[in-house]
């Protein structure tokens, strides 16, 4: 046993004590040191990332030792660490480059508070990817709930507060029916780590008439996640929720707390059920379904939408849309584009959400389209860090929005089923016309400035400012990983292959 | 089909109560009877935890005169399930009503419709 197999349980108690570590420091020593400790979360779970790529096997740990059926278990392999390693670059980069706006929307003396429940949902986000256990994944979530609305209703407008209520009611609902799901899949298998699940759905399966209870179990799961990472018909409370928030809680809410669901649901179908248990029940067919309609709903909306945060918020319930059309095609290949898509997707509406505001900031506070009219020009780095984010949506080649939409298409078409195809293509082809008229729409806005006034106006900055050199850093970041991921989607994909390998 | 019912009459009474508290917290217009819907709502899950846990005539597994035959005791799990739950629920609960009474100093109701429109008329759009 390596020092590195006790790494993940440190990410989860670091966390934790970090939280109420920060309520005892001052305003600008919890930035610091929530810096300080991401990075090390960074350095943490990079290294499980290279031990277990080094080795090629996945380890569990027992927590207090105690075996198998009886005692609860932590297990990383490539798969968990690459997610938790994207889930604390996000969170590094959310802080850095936000703390701006923490500042500006909320009271001085309350900024400690902040942080302090910022870690407290890192340290849920870190035992939701590392569990092997249902009702842990089921306790942690509630703990991502609470905490979630807590970021949101820190900035005190009457707006966020009934924004965070409706959230709360929802993932309540949410909770409710992923709580029953787990209570009648423990009555199904009589067991809550997910590998003995497993063995005994497989025995269970052979027989027919075991069918609907599994569909049941599992179904009333996916209708809890489905709701609270907002699956079409379930999206409508996004634009309130992640456009009234402050940058920072707008991006973590967006890229990573919806993801955290998706992965525990994820890990649930692949690891808990398997997938050939999966495949006799319509719930992937369903998903499927539900995965277009969202991609196509959430693209119109995001057109009609009034001002910029609602059209990012709004193309979120898009990309949400793929990521479980990916799992709805259910194969290898699909759940990898899936993943893959989790990485992009979390990466690009990051830096999307956290350079939105830095544009309304020069252009009067305002985020009404008309306001933004060459706001670009005014602020030349939040502009070419947004215009990234914007391509990378649309699926230009070179960032990571077409490296993952290429991946969905290869998916599909390797699954060999026609009408999914077809299915599969047309929507790649429809979403992306929607995706680059309201992005493409929006860059001309930012750019065009008919009064051509913006470069002497007082409120412009230099794209080289030192004051701003945690957005810099942050949007560098984020930048140069989107490119990467773009250009050599084939290192990444390779990961999330030999992940999913050592995921059994 | 009747005779299935009242044969697993706990069950049955579990989802009830699930279906009632699901539909009152979604259905009602009131933030504190939406939050009585959702403790109802736990409460179901918590009574079919239960209930599939207890097997009559056997005892909780805490060995007494020398018996340790299996066959005499009950699992544990789902009683520890439930107090976790239960703890998860009231936590969940507090918060919630803390963003009630931060939503009624604001708008003076407990109507979410009329809140919504309320907040529709304000004057904070950036």
């Amino acid at each position: 046993m390596s020092f590195i197999w006790n790494f993940p349980l440190f990410t989860v108690l670091l966390s934790l004590f970090s939280g109420p570590l920060c309520m005892m420091l001052s305003a600008k020593a919890a930035r610091n040191y929530t810096i300080a400790y991401e990075s090390v979360l960074i350095g943490m779970t990079g290294s499980v990332l290279a031990y277990t790529l080094k080795t090629g096997t996945s380890f569990t740990y027992t927590m207090g030792e105690f075996p198998a059926p009886w005692g609860n278990e932590i297990r990383a392999g490539s798969l968990e660490a690459l997610i938790a390693l994207l889930f604390s670059v996000v969170l590094l980069c959310s802080v850095t480059a936000g703390y701006h706006f923490i500042r500006k929307d909320m009271d001085e003396s309350k900024i400690n508070l902040y942080f302090t429940l910022l870690n407290l949902l890192t340290a849920a986000l870190m035992a939701i990817v590392w569990t092997n256990d249902v009702f842990t994944g089921y306790v942690f979530l509630e703990i991502l709930t609470l905490t979630s609305c807590g970021i949101l209703i820190v900035r005190e407008i009457g707006r966020t507060t009934l924004a965070a209520v409706r959230y709360m009611i929802l993932n309540l609902m949410g909770s409710g029916l992923f709580l029953m799901g787990i209570v009648l899949l423990y009555d199904v298998s009589g067991h809550l780590l997910m590998v003995p699940i497993r063995q005994s759905l497989r025995e269970i399966s052979s027989d027919p008439a075991a069918i609907p209870a599994i569909t049941m179990a599992v179904g009333i799961m996916t209708i809890g996640i489905a709701i609270k990472s907002g699956l079409f018909p379930f999206y409508f409370w996004m634009p309130d929720t992640y456009g009234w928030a402050t940058p920072t809680s707008g991006a973590v809410l967006s890229a990573l707390v919806s993801k955290g669901y998706i992965f525990l649901l994820f890990k649930i179908y692949y690891r808990a059920v398997g997938i050939d248990v999966m495949q006799k029940t319509p719930i992937l067919k369903i998903l499927f379904v539900l995965g277009i309609c969202g991609i196509i709903a959430g693209s119109f909306n995001a057109i009609r939408a009034s001002n910029i945060n609602r059209m990012i918020a709004f193309s979120s319930a898009a990309q949400i849309g793929y990521i479980y059309m990916g799992i709805g095609i259910g194969t290898t290949a699909g759940f990898a584009a899936a993943l893959f898509q989790i990485l992009a997707h979390a990466l690009t509406k990051s830096l999307l959400f956290l350079t939105a505001p830095y544009l309304a900031e020069v252009s009067s506070d305002s985020l009404k389209f008309h306001a933004l009219q060459g706001s670009a020009h005014r602020d030349p780095a939040a502009g070419m860090m947004f215009t990234t984010g914007a391509l990378s949506m649309i699926g230009i080649p070179v960032f990571a929005g077409f490296a993952s939409k290429l991946m969905f298409g290869q998916a599909v078409v390797l699954g060999g089923v026609h009408w999914r195809i077809l299915a599969v293509l047309a929507t790649l082809g429809i979403s992306s016309v929607l995706n680059a008229f309201y992005f493409i729409r929006t860059l001309i806005r930012i750019y065009y400035d008919p009064d051509e006034q913006a470069k002497s106006s007082a409120n412009s900055r230099s794209a080289f400012d030192l004051s701003r050199a945690g957005f810099g850093f942050a949007g560098f970041v984020l930048v140069v990983l989107n490119v990467f991921l773009g250009l050599f989607s084939w290192v990444v994909s390779d990961v999330i292959y030999r992940g999913l390998g050592m995921f059994l | 089909m009747i005779s299935h019912i009242l044969g697993n009459y706990e069950e049955a009474a579990a989802v009830l109560l699930f279906g009632i508290g699901f539909t009152t917290l979604l259905f009602h217009r009131n933030l504190i009877k939406k939050l009585i819907g959702m403790n109802i709502m736990d409460t179901g899950v918590f009574l079919l935890l239960a209930s599939m846990g207890y097997i009559r005539g056997r005892k909780a597994p805490i060995i007494e005169n020398g018996v340790t035959d299996p066959q005499r005791y009950i699992n544990p799990v789902p009683a520890g399930l439930v107090l976790t739950g239960i703890v998860v629920s009231v936590s969940v609960t507090a918060v919630m009503l803390s963003l009630s009474v931060r939503l009624y100093k604001r708008y003076h109701t407990l109507d979410l419709d009329t809140i919504y429109v309320l907040s529709k008329h304000q004057k904070e759009d950036r």
